[in-house]
């Protein structure tokens, strides 16, 4: 039976790793590498990591530490922040990336989306979605959820799979941070709108968050940050609690 | 042990030489027919759509190349998809290597399958030192329905054959260089066959 996965993300700047993390047996908390290493080991299903680098450099230690990650970890990573051309999908994934998440180039041009999946196949296309409710409405927002836009969520996830995205990565900015658990509904109308696995982002603050939205929010994954990089969680305790709770996982 | 990665520019091949190297060896990316025949193994990757897959391998010639291959030859994901008769994806004819078509999942569930599934009814020497079950990352639209010459068994909505050997040849559905521990193990048995 396919597992539902659990996904630590990485926040990324210049090659190292920001918004803090605290292990204790790690030698250098800002090396992402190292800490990709301990959540592949530690039973990590996937890993984000999401360049928020704005200088000109970025390019060249995005690759550097996508290929460093490459040669180190045996698990699955995706690569998001800032990808706005074919050319820089390309040069992730030969550098060793398996999938790349777009989010503000594909509203901004979503024949991106097409073009992506035409030369590289959906399997490795992730659209990531940052939304927040205005006035009883799902607004897709971008730049980090910064700048309303006038897309509907429902509606920009049914185009962004009609185009070819293989997966969708859904950030609720109403819960992002909150630590009171996935936007459970909005995820649950999503898989039931949409035909591709669903990632739900924003919100996770204990085990039970995670249960809910696999069984409430049927989600196919769930992904977070600090309270991985707190070990406010532990995966391998996560995991256990989940098949408690009948939901299947690779332990 | 010379080991070469068919590099036909489809896709991720980085993570395969990554792996390769994780235990101990190294690996060559080559188009070059002599050093694809002269290899103690060949490793057939693929990411991607089958019908652009498939005429890059025309134009270099590989296609008539690779079932004429006598050495240990392991697909990965599309690279096995590749070896079968033909692939519903973009109407395409394959390598003939494996006697069976592959077909698309349907929409009762989600498409595509990503994650780690199960795998059983481990049937060969590939799979030496790997339990019943075991998890292994998957990540298809297509897939290959069960068969004689199906080595692995994985279940997702319906029972198919997530791995094949026929002769010298072998494909695998999941990628055994992204599926952590186990994934080593099955590439280690490869490259010791």
């Amino acid at each position: 039976m396919l597992t539902k996965r659990i996904i630590p993300c990485l926040d990324i700047k210049n090659g190292r790793t920001v918004k803090g993390v605290n292990f204790v047996d790690l030698r250098d908390a800002g090396d992402p590498v190292e800490l990709a290493e301990i959540y592949a080991n530690n039973g990590a299903d996937e890993l984000v990591f999401l360049d928020i680098t704005a200088t000109e450099q970025k390019r060249k230690t995005l690759i550097k530490l996508v290929m460093d990650v490459a040669s180190t970890i045996n698990i699955p990573f995706t690569v998001g922040g800032g990808i706005s051309s074919v050319e820089d999908v390309e040069v992730l994934l030969n550098s060793g990336a398996d999938k790349v998440s777009i989010n503000s180039s594909a509203v901004k041009n979503p024949q991106l989306i097409n073009d992506l999946a035409a030369k590289f196949g959906s399997q490795c296309i992730v659209v990531a979605i940052d939304a927040k409710q205005i006035n009883n409405e799902w607004i897709v927002h971008l730049v980090g959820g910064k700048e309303p836009t006038k897309i509907k969520l429902f509606d920009w996830a049914k185009e962004v799979e009609q185009r070819g995205a293989g997966e969708i990565l859904f950030t609720s900015m109403d819960h992002d941070g909150t630590k009171n658990g996935f936007a459970n509904e909005e995820l649950a109308h999503l898989s039931e709108l949409v035909n591709i696995p669903i990632i739900a982002s924003g919100g996770a603050g204990n085990m039970q968050h995670f249960t809910d939205t696999f069984i409430k929010g049927n989600a196919d994954a769930a992904l977070a940050a600090s309270v991985f990089h707190f070990k406010e969680i532990e995966i391998i305790d996560l995991k256990k609690e989940l098949q408690k709770n009948n939901i299947p996982v690779r332990l | 042990m010379k080991i070469v990665i068919i590099n036909y520019g489809a896709g991720n091949i980085q993570s395969i030489k990554f792996a390769i190297q994780r235990l101990g060896y190294e690996a060559i990316l080559s188009d070059d027919a002599v050093a694809i025949k002269t290899a103690d193994k060949v490793i057939f990757p693929g990411v991607g759509e089958a019908s652009s897959a498939m005429k890059k391998l025309k134009i270099s010639g590989l296609d008539r190349l690779i079932p004429t291959l006598k050495q240990p030859v392991l697909g990965i994901c599309l690279g096995m998809q590749l070896m079968c008769n033909y692939c519903e994806e973009g109407n395409t004819q394959g390598l003939g290597i494996f006697d069976c078509d592959v077909v698309k999942f349907n929409n009762s569930v989600k498409v595509p399958q990503i994650g780690w599934n199960q795998i059983e009814n481990l049937k060969s020497d590939l799979f030496k030192g790997i339990k019943e079950k075991e998890y292994m990352y998957l990540v298809h639209s297509f897939y290959v329905p069960l068969n004689n010459e199906a080595i692995a068994i994985t279940d997702y909505g319906i029972k198919y054959a997530s791995a094949l050997q026929k002769d010298n040849f072998y494909g695998t559905q999941f990628h055994p260089e992204k599926s952590s521990k186990a994934g080593e193990q099955i590439l280690k048995n490869f490259l010791a066959l």
